[in-house]
């Protein structure tokens, strides 16, 4: 007879999604600058909010409130419905 | 089975044997129909129902043989076990049983709930009770490299879970196999109490050792113990158990000689199994969504269980914390720092050599940022039973020893660019957050020698302790 182990695991595949198309220029669209609250992030996030500034780009700043959890799902939500694009800033 | 009278016998039973005479008296009075386990042509003489296979012995529940039941409309109405010739002439209202045998013989065990074999017997005539995905191996395949293959391993050998062993481990718990333990960070997965015993069986842990792993596992998965940070943070930090009560000293826990270290079967596995549990059915995987920096060895499993000698300083952690009996605590611990102190007979003394240690948790210049877990060997505990501090005591009499001032912590200060932010220096800052500093105590009887475990980002924004109860036996 054949030798059966249990599986031990979820039994799922990790939710494979494929990343939105990269777009070809910014123009128009709303960039969310996403600060997940560690050191110096703040810093990272202003440098892109002039850089991006000065290119005529709309921009939202958003903060994680702590770096140590998931963003909250009603953050989550609010970036995906008015950011056509994040940038993150992970800061490590 | 018929109606009537039903006994379960085997000839290999020296019981059975002696009541051969009474089976064939009572096929005399009335409907008897016997079961024999390993023979059909014992008892001599009678009709008897084949079982070698067992499974009218599984299906009856038998533990001991001779049993014998009564059976009415199809359901079981009363049994008995071993021989007794009072009861079973009030069993089966049949006097003079037996004449000449001896009045008490106890049974044997049933072959159907020998080791091994009752688990065979569930599988095979229980139904589907596992969910688990089945997972056939090659022939060629080795079942150990199996697992490592199928990448379920933190990296030590596993025991391979076959359905046998989940069975006899799930015989662990009362709780039903479908039933959510929790849902396990990173992924989000409703754990089983199913989907926990394959995990502990892959530990090496034993089947009463499930409930405390079930405890583990749903106290490391409350929200407030933040284990997906806890997992993701570049930080060393990993679960760290702490396991208070009766349940200690049935499963043999080690809370003395080489506590936090290896050799105990119970420590070493049960802390393995919640970390194979976040590997395995959470997805937590080191490279993947866990970055740890270095992470530290405790991160394999992290466990060890409170002394409870007539000597420990304060009452148990858990009942400090609101449980008492046999409780778990879980703590985001990141490695351990042993520090010595040979000379301090007074409390006053030795806990400021423990406030100099505790101050270096995380950085020293480093203030509300970390909880830390400290670990009282016996020697040191007894400084302060002898001199009455209490838990409350000590925390009280640490408090101004960890208040840091502005010109310790300031970011430049020492010569050193690290420290607190410039918005915070206008005052002293304790080290840790109320509620942030925990004694457990532990550890062989020689050495004045204790540990701090120091922790990760601590409170709301961080990993919270978490105490649970743990399932009695």
């Amino acid at each position: 007879m054949a030798r059966v182990l249990l599986d031990p695991t979820s039994e799922r595949r990790p939710a494979e999604r494929a990343l939105t198309a990269r777009p070809a220029s910014l123009a128009g669209l709303t960039v969310g600058l996403l600060d997940i609250s560690k050191n110096r992030g703040d810093v990272v996030v202003a440098e892109l909010e002039a850089l991006l500034a000065a290119d005529g780009v709309r921009t939202l700043r958003y903060r994680k409130p702590t770096f140590a959890r998931p963003a909250p799902v009603d953050l989550r939500h609010e970036i995906a419905t008015r950011c056509e694009v994040v940038i993150e800033a992970l800061a490590d | 089975m018929p109606d009537g009278l039903v006994a379960v016998v085997k000839r290999d039973c020296p019981t059975c044997s002696l009541v051969e005479p009474v089976l064939q008296q009572l096929a005399g009075a009335g409907a008897l129909t016997v079961v024999s386990q390993d023979d059909p042509s014992f008892p001599a003489g009678l009709p008897v129902t084949d079982d070698r296979e067992l499974e009218v012995s599984w299906r009856l529940g038998i533990e001991t043989v001779p049993t014998l039941l009564r059976m009415a409309d199809g359901a079981e109405t009363g049994r008995i076990e071993g021989w007794l010739r009072g009861q079973w002439e009030s069993f089966t209202g049949v006097t003079g049983l037996g004449e000449g045998l001896p009045e008490h013989r106890p049974g044997c065990g049933s072959r159907s709930v020998e080791w091994g074999v009752e688990e065979e017997l569930a599988r095979r005539y229980g139904g589907r009770v596992l969910r688990a995905r089945r997972v056939e191996l090659a022939d060629l395949e080795d079942d150990v490299e199996a697992v490592y293959d199928r990448g379920w391993s933190d990296g030590l050998p596993c025991v391979p879970p076959t359905e046998e062993r989940v069975l006899r481990m799930l015989a662990g718990t009362r709780r039903a196999p479908d039933e959510v333990v929790a849902v396990v960070p990173p992924d989000l997965v409703e754990c089983t109490v199913e989907k926990v015993a394959v995990n502990a069986v892959l530990a090496g842990c034993l089947p009463e050792h499930l409930p405390v792993v079930l405890a583990a596992v749903e106290a490391a998965c409350r929200d407030e113990f933040a284990l997906h940070g806890v997992l993701a943070t570049t930080w060393s930090a990993g679960p760290v158990l702490v396991v208070d009560g009766p349940v200690t000293a049935r499963l043999r826990m080690n809370s003395g000689v080489n506590a936090l270290g290896q050799g105990n079967r119970a420590n070493a596995t049960i802390g393995r199994a919640l970390q194979l549990v976040v590997r395995n059915v959470g997805g937590g995987r080191p490279g993947e969504v866990d970055r740890a920096t270095l992470g530290n060895p405790g991160k394999l499993g992290w466990c060890f269980a409170e002394a409870d000698d007539d000597l420990r300083p304060f009452p148990p952690l858990a009942e400090s914390r609101g449980v008492p009996g046999s409780a778990l605590t879980v703590f985001a611990g990141a490695g351990l720092t042993p520090f010595l102190d040979q000379a301090s007979r007074t409390p006053e003394s030795l806990a400021r050599t423990l406030a100099l240690v505790l101050r270096t948790v995380g950085h020293p210049k480093a203030a509300l940022g970390m909880d830390a877990l400290v670990v009282l060997g016996p020697e040191h505990g007894r400084v302060f039973r002898e001199a009455g501090w209490d838990r409350e005591r000590l925390l009280a009499e640490l408090d101004p020893l960890l208040e840091l001032q502005p010109d310790e912590f300031r970011r430049g200060a020492l010569g050193i660019a690290e420290g607190m932010p410039d918005a915070l220096a206008d005052r002293p800052l304790p080290k840790f957050r109320p509620g942030g500093l925990l004694f457990a105590y532990a550890g062989g009887p020689a050495g004045m020698f204790s540990a701090v475990i120091g922790g990760w980002v601590s409170g709301p924004a961080g990993s919270v302790p978490v105490t649970v109860p743990i399932e009695e036996a």
